[in-house]
């Protein structure tokens, strides 16, 4: 056997069932190795494409995902899917080809320093040199990528490597690998937990921050459980979605620079703060030294790095958040009796009804009747498409990065964990369509939903292909503002409405590309059509674009960077104004200067001219 | 309010760590401090009583919540197998430092070999207008002897950063 057989088995030992990639020369015994196998590959139409394919499916799934590149440049189009996934904690396996070992170091065709390049984004790396390391190496990867704070983890494998013969008798796969560098605690300590539930019953104003860790340690019934046991209530972040049924009682919905007012408020006036795997990342604190300034915080995380990098914790846990959740529970019933009387402690009813006006009065307008379209109005006809059509236990939603995504972490109720996909951590524009191929694949039976903007839908427009070629029904709503929306926002707010760069054109023509790749495509401009399009597209269990022309000056409530989270300002409704010059244009005011300068010549310059300067 | 993040005075820290000595791991490390923003000052690395583990001793200054953060973030990398940050009072610290002293004539050569044997020092290379002297000791001493033998002239210097080890019986064990 070669080696590139020994590492497709490895892979089958880990049940991995299929990898997304794309070949290339170092990856050729790969790939050979790949025909006589029962992997599934999905040839992606670029390697980012890949990578957040791969990340999706994992996001999806709670499975491992894998992507393939080869050297090269195969190996940097995979980085940022691979840092998309790293700043997520989202189990990824990277493979990359490598020129042979012999040519390493000799700037050989298609070399690069992949281990340099990839280890500040991945949780561990290897380049395997020999063939006998790839089983230990391999189950070492999976071992690390999916236990403790899940991340991706890549491995380089050299042309020889996979070529060298190799013997599984005398290298078989290891039960267990011996990482004597790791070990994830997973167990909270019983001091601190019976601590955080001293501090649970003694609060009269708790709050329940729930971060991906949450999703991820699959700790949605706990969180459900104690939230409804003690009667706290519950905001998340936007990794968080899904984590915490949004048609709860007790739910705020989303916290932080796009929060919703009530989970904005109360966790600026709450004396216990509850954080459970979440980072405290500066778009959920705004101004840290102003963030929950009367609590006291119990952070519980399986990363002892993220507690007290950002915020100053009182009661510390370091564990998975299901066990850790688990016993605080169980420590509470024990001083409560197993009906847990007195847990819904009497003075938490102001609280409660506090935050329940406040939602009362936040309802946020949705249903509103203009052209263009409002997206505010594309989430509600979503919600309720899903609601009418029952689809609320099977739909999938991912979102690409910009107004886009924060429309729908703001408006759309989410209800089960793994059901929102979104880049939080690096916000990857690009994201939301490969991802939505990844989730699909791993959860055939779901209605996997996109919501992109024109901007980032262009910057993998390319897996319009993919997912044609595969005929894989994935239902894909573009927010088309023609605009940088995101950009545009903070630019008319912070920039004294300066606009620029953040303007697109008429072109291109969506339904026109999305049917150039033979997907079926409608253009929706009138709020009374939204409904009939998502349901058409959502039953029709075929690939579906609908590009929603959406009014290009709406904008999302914020907080401004760094500022206090009850302050949430308004976004400013000016028109895009912003023009865009012609290339004619361009060209005239380029050879204008030129000749000014004495230069007429519009060709190469010899190299090592002078480039004249001004002096101010 | 001013609840989170207040400011904190800084000082110089000695991380012991052990890793394994893969190839890359210096790397790791290396980007690890300069990726965070930590203020390395010296950095060893050496062979252990392990065959496949390497001791790295790193000086860090920084307040102490840094600190924190400097030993988990070096914690959490998988060749790390245990990490301290030793009690500066309580480990014995050296650091060995090779000078190349300008000494054009006898005077000069036989009042450096003074020096050098008030600080226990040796000479280790002679040339007609160079001493070179070997130093061991403290970081300090060795700034002591640097400062004394500036005035005539120094060709050339090495210093090696410091190393450390825990005082007593006590040693740096994977627990993990
Ligand atoms: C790869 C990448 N480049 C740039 C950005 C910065 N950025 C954040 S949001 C945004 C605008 C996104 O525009 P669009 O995709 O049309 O979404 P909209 O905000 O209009 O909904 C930009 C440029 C980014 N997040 N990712
Ligand atoms: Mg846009």
């Amino acid at each position: 056997m070669k080696g590139a057989e020994a590492f497709i088995k490895a892979l089958e030992y880990e049940g991995v069932r299929v990898i997304f990639g794309y070949p290339g020369g170092a990856l050729l015994p790969f790939y050979d190795a790949l025909y006589d196998s029962d992997l599934i590959h999905i040839l992606t139409r670029h390697e980012q494409g890949a990578a957040h394919a791969a990340d999706g499916y994992a996001r999806a799934s709670g499975k491992v995902g894998v992507c393939v590149g080869t050297s090269g440049p195969g190996a940097t189009n995979l980085v940022t899917g691979v840092a998309t996934a790293y700043a997520d904690s989202s189990p990824v396996i990277a493979i990359t080809g490598q020129v042979p070992t012999r040519l390493i170091g000799n700037d050989a065709f298609q070399e690069i320093d992949a281990l340099g390049i990839f280890m500040p984004i991945v949780k561990h790396n290897f380049q395997i040199r020999r063939s006998k390391d790839i089983p230990a190496t391999v189950r070492a990867a999976f071992e690390i990528a999916k236990t403790g704070r899940p991340g991706p983890v890549h491995i380089d494998l050299p042309k020889d490597v996979q070529e060298e013969e190799f013997d599984i008798e005398s290298n078989p796969i290891p039960a267990k690998v011996d990482l004597p560098g790791y070990k994830p605690t997973l167990k909270g300590h019983p001091r601190q937990v019976k601590m955080a539930a001293k501090a649970i019953m003694a609060a009269e104003r708790p709050v329940i921050i729930a971060g991906g860790g949450v999703n991820i340690s699959n700790a949605t019934e706990e969180l459900l459980k104690l939230a409804e046991l003690c009667g706290i209530p519950v905001c998340t972040t936007l990794m968080g979605k899904g984590s915490f049924p949004e048609d709860h009682p007790l739910s705020l919905g989303m916290v932080g620079m796009h929060g919703t007012k009530p989970a904005n408020y109360a966790v600026s006036e709450c004396d216990l703060l509850i954080a459970i795997g979440c980072r405290f990342s500066d778009r959920i604190t705004g101004d840290v030294s102003s963030f929950a300034p009367y609590a006291k915080v119990i952070h519980i995380d399986i990363d002892p790095a993220e507690i007290g990098k950002n915020v100053d914790v009182d009661i510390p846990i370091v564990g998975d958040a299901k066990l850790v959740l688990r016993d605080i529970i169980a420590c509470l019933l024990k001083i409560c009796g197993t009906e847990g009387k007195g847990l819904n402690n009497q003075n938490r009813e102001e609280w409660l009804r506090y935050l329940e006006s406040l939602k009362r009065s936040n309802i946020p307008k949705m249903d509103y009747e203009d052209i263009p379209i409002k997206p505010q109005r594309i989430v509600k006809e979503l919600m309720d498409v899903i609601q009418e059509l029952k689809l609320k236990d099977k739909i999938i939603v991912t979102t690409d990065v910009g107004q886009n995504q924060m429309w729908m972490a703001h408006y759309f109720k989410v209800h089960l964990p793994r059901t929102f996909i979104s880049s939080g951590g690096l916000g990857t524009m690009g994201f939301g369509l490969p991802a939505a191929i990844g989730a699909k694949i791993a959860r055939p039976e779901s209605k996997v939903v996109c919501v992109t903007g024109d901007g980032g839908f262009m910057m993998n427009i390319q897996e319009l292909a993919t997912i044609a070629d595969y005929e894989i029904p994935v239902v894909i709503c573009i927010f088309d503002n023609r605009t940088l929306g995101m950009v545009y926002q903070w630019q008319n707010l912070f920039y004294g409405g300066r606009q620029c760069n953040v303007t697109f054109g008429e072109s291109p023509d969506f339904v026109k590309v999305a049917k150039g790749f033979g997907i079926e495509a409608q253009r929706v401009t009138d709020p009374k059509d939204i409904k009939e399009v998502l349901r058409e597209a959502l039953l029709s269990d075929e690939p579906y674009l609908i590009d929603f022309v959406i009014d290009p000056s709406e904008g999302l409530p914020m907080v401004p960077p760094g500022g206090k989270l009850k302050n949430i300002i308004e976004p400013v409704r000016v028109p895009p104004r912003e023009r865009i010059p012609s290339f004619q244009e361009i060209k005239r005011k380029l050879l204008g200067e030129a000749r000014e300068k004495g230069l007429s010549k519009d060709g190469p310059q010899e190299m090592g001219t002078p480039v004249e300067r001004e002096t101010y | 309010m001013g609840k989170h993040g207040k400011k904190q005075e800084t000082s110089t820290h000695i991380i012991s760590a052990l890793v394994l000595n893969n190839p890359g791991v210096l790397q790791r490390i290396a980007g690890l401090f300069s990726r965070r923003g930590y203020n390395i000052s010296s950095i060893t690395v050496g062979t252990t009583e392990t065959p496949n583990m390497a001791r790295m001793t790193i000086v860090v200054k920084g307040d102490d919540k840094i600190l924190e953060q400097v030993v988990k973030q070096l914690n959490k990398l998988i060749e790390v197998i245990k990490v301290s940050d030793l009690d500066v009072n309580k480990c014995v610290k050296r650091e060995l430092c090779l000078v190349k002293i300008h000494t054009p004539d006898e005077s000069s050569k036989s009042q450096v070999i003074q020096y050098t044997n008030v600080f226990r020092g040796k000479i280790v290379d002679i040339s007609h207008e160079s001493l070179t002297v070997e130093i061991t000791g403290s970081s300090d001493k060795i700034d002591a002897f640097i400062d004394l033998v500036r005035t005539f002239g120094i060709k050339e210097m090495a210093r090696t950063g410091l190393t450390a080890l825990m005082r007593g019986p006590k040693v740096l064990k994977s627990k993990k």
